[in-house]
């Protein structure tokens, strides 16, 4: 069964290792699970998944092998049955408990309890609701759900106090998943994968190797080499939509805003904004008063530059295909969107597009036509990682 | 001296994070614990090796650490000049050689607890370099031909602040643990363990005012535990009773960092009074 789990685990997109999986096998041979399902499900976690955004898959997939087979330590010691997970499915109903009822009930450790539960699933044999002794449901024994015992092992079920432990189905990990959104560190993190190293400046740091050559040619008298640092040679340009349809985004997208502003590894960092596309202006202040003409802000830069334009790419056609359709009654452009976003390629060629929509409603014309001209992710970080692999 | 790890009176470990250090010790690979900042990745070091009665020995990495420094380092310069200057035994190359935070673990005659702390400060190539020594435990003096080997295969713990993702063939040879956020009965042990003589009234107040702020989106820095502990401090030593806490919200700047929070945070707190 256990190979069963390690493809399983394979089947719903953690990357377990045959390596991981003999140390897991070591582990139980070593006793270390002993016969809980809950510790299995620590124990495997920790050798199986390394990294915190399969956290949620792990627990997802955890839950839904054990649901089908009952789970067999090697000493065959308990099992837990697909029966007894399917009595737990649903609270029959719940014991109002008075406050004596309450305080009556004694407080286990958690070693006196899983041996106390490990023992009563071994001798229960069938349904249990609202007793106080058998695992079952809405009852005071520790064991199931739905219950008002204080501490107490879970059993599938909702919890009703939030103190019963270790089950895989809370899906406490749902949202460091990496498909969803991000913050601030994720997005430096994210964006200290955008540089290239090489050496410039000064001559700052000790070459030992260089140092030791010319000493040796020195006939043994020192003489000291030194070289410039490395330092990152990335240039990223970043314009952003903001405003209208960009509202409901405006706190995710000022928090790539920030994270790259703060992030002090580029050589250079510009940012501007527009309103669902560029034309001849580009701001410099969200309210969108102060601007420098677009021709000269591409004039300063070349395709040494990366570039990231953050929008939904949504907007009425004439937006973007004609000349005065600009979305501002007061402004007429002599441009077309398009014709600037083409100008804007053409001079940084590492440029994409990062949408804050979710792909399945990139469906406008706009969009489609946007994502002829631009390589378009997703904002999230698995989108903005791609973004990056991109333009480097 | 025991073997498995309980937690110690200073440590508070929920269940999971027991398990998953008595794991490590069990299968004798490094243990990485990630984390947010302040949920005690570091102090568990401290505390493993405090419960099991071994020395502990640190290696606080940095952006310009190389692995080879945690083995041993060959130092030349010393050399060069001591050559230069007539002092010291040049000949004997074995005297610039000074071992590392790993090489002294390996060469020590007792089992100890090495800490790898910040792991993913350093190059991207730093823990592919350390593969190796990690999985054998051993390595050789280049300049010497002495082979330092692990007498006693020591505990390592190696934390991350996940700034940058580790290699896949690294992570393989470890085992994991994610620090959760400690929840609020946790924390409250937690609490109790700095702060022992806190108000009960007082700690309810703080934790629910707490853990309100840490469910705030607009935030860029959650408060984290040792902000907690800092703050709760604070309030004692102000000598502020309870109630007072009901509708105030006193020292909001040491659980929030950052300017633009502390503003955003007040103004909110002001709109709910």
């Amino acid at each position: 069964m256990f190979i069963d789990f390690f493809y399983h685990l394979r089947d719903r997109g953690i990357p377990v290792s045959p390596t991981e999986f003999l140390a897991l096998i070591e582990a139980l041979e070593k006793g270390l699970a002993a016969a809980s399902l809950s510790r299995f499900y620590a124990l495997a976690r920790s050798i199986l998944v390394k990294r915190v955004e399969h956290y949620d898959l792990y627990d997802a997939a955890f839950a839904e092998f054990f649901r089908d087979r009952p789970f067999t330590a090697p000493d065959k010691r308990a099992e837990i049955t697909d029966d007894l997970l399917d009595w737990l499915e649903e609270a029959k109903f719940v014991r109002q408990l008075t406050e004596e009822q309450l305080a009556a009930l004694e407080e286990l450790d958690l070693d006196e309890l899983r041996e106390q539960f490990e023992q009563r699933l071994a001798e229960q044999d069938e349904r249990h609701d609202g007793g106080d002794t058998w695992v079952g449901t809405g009852g005071t024994s520790p064991f199931g759900h739905s219950g008002h015992h204080p501490t107490g092992v879970r059993v599938g079920g909702e919890g009703m106090r939030g103190s019963a432990m270790q089950i895989a189905t809370k899906r406490r990990f749902r949202n460091l998943r990496t498909d969803r959104v991000l913050d601030t560190r994720q997005i430096s993190v994210a964006l200290r994968k955008l540089r290239r190293l090489t050496r410039t400046g000064r001559d700052e740091e000790l070459d030992l190797e260089a140092t030791i050559d010319a000493t040796a040619r020195n006939a043994g008298d020192i003489e000291m080499v030194f070289r410039p640092p490395r330092e990152n040679q990335v240039k990223l340009l970043l314009l952003a939509d903001v405003g209208g349809s960009m509202t409901p985004h405006s706190e995710l997208v000022s928090r790539l805003l920030s994270a790259a502003s703060n992030a002090h590894h580029f050589k250079d960092f510009r940012i501007y904004y527009f309103h669902n596309c560029p034309y001849e202006t580009l701001y410099t202040d969200i309210a969108r008063r102060k601007g420098e003409p677009t021709r000269e802000v591409l004039d300063q830069l070349d395709r040494t530059w990366r570039c990231f334009i953050v929008g939904d790419a949504a907007m009425a056609p004439p937006e973007l295909m004609q000349p005065g359709g600009s979305v501002n009654y007061f402004h007429y452009n002599d441009d077309a969107g398009i014709t600037w976003l083409h100008r804007i390629r053409d001079t940084i060629e590492r440029t994409a597009w990062l949408n804050p929509d979710k792909p399945r409603w990139w469906q406008s014309f706009t969009t489609h036509k946007i994502g002829d001209l631009f390589p378009m992710y997703p904002l999230t970080l698995d989108g903005l990682d791609d973004a990056i692999a991109e333009v480097r | 001296m025991s073997n498995t790890f309980e937690g110690t009176s200073s440590y508070i470990a929920n269940p999971e994070l027991r398990e998953v250090v008595n794991v490590a010790l069990t299968l004798q690979k490094p243990l990485l614990v990630r984390g947010e900042p302040g949920t005690g990745k570091t102090l568990l070091a401290h505390a493993v090796a405090e419960a099991l009665g071994m020395p502990l020995i640190r290696w606080h990495v940095k952006s310009s650490t190389q692995a080879a420094e945690g083995l041993y380092h060959y130092d030349t310069v010393q050399r060069l000049n001591d050559s230069r200057f007539g002092d010291g035994d040049v000949s004997n190359i074995e005297n610039y050689i000074e071992l590392g935070p790993l090489g002294r673990a390996f060469d020590a005659d007792e089992r100890s607890v090495v800490l790898i702390d910040e792991i993913d400060k350093a190059d991207l190539e730093f823990p592919n370099d350390l593969l190796h020594e990690l999985d054998a435990m051993r390595f050789v003096i280049d300049e010497t031909g002495r082979e330092v080997v692990a007498n006693h295969r020591p505990f390592v713990l190696i934390t991350s602040n996940a700034e940058k993702e580790l290699p896949d063939a690294f992570l393989r040879r470890c085992i994991f643990h994610y620090i959760d956020f400690p929840d609020p009965d946790l924390m409250r042990d937690i609490v109790a363990v700095h702060h022992p003589d806190v108000d009960r009234k007082l700690l309810k107040q703080c934790l629910d005012k707490f853990y309100w702020l840490r469910r705030q989106d607009n935030l860029r820095k959650h408060p984290s535990t040792s902000e907690l502990i800092d703050w709760i401090g604070a309030l004692i030593r102000s000598g502020l009773n309870p109630e007072q806490l009901d509708d105030e919200f006193p020292f909001l700047g040491v659980l929030l960092k950052k300017e633009r929070d502390l503003t955003a945070m007040a103004n909110v707190i002001d709109a709910r009074r």
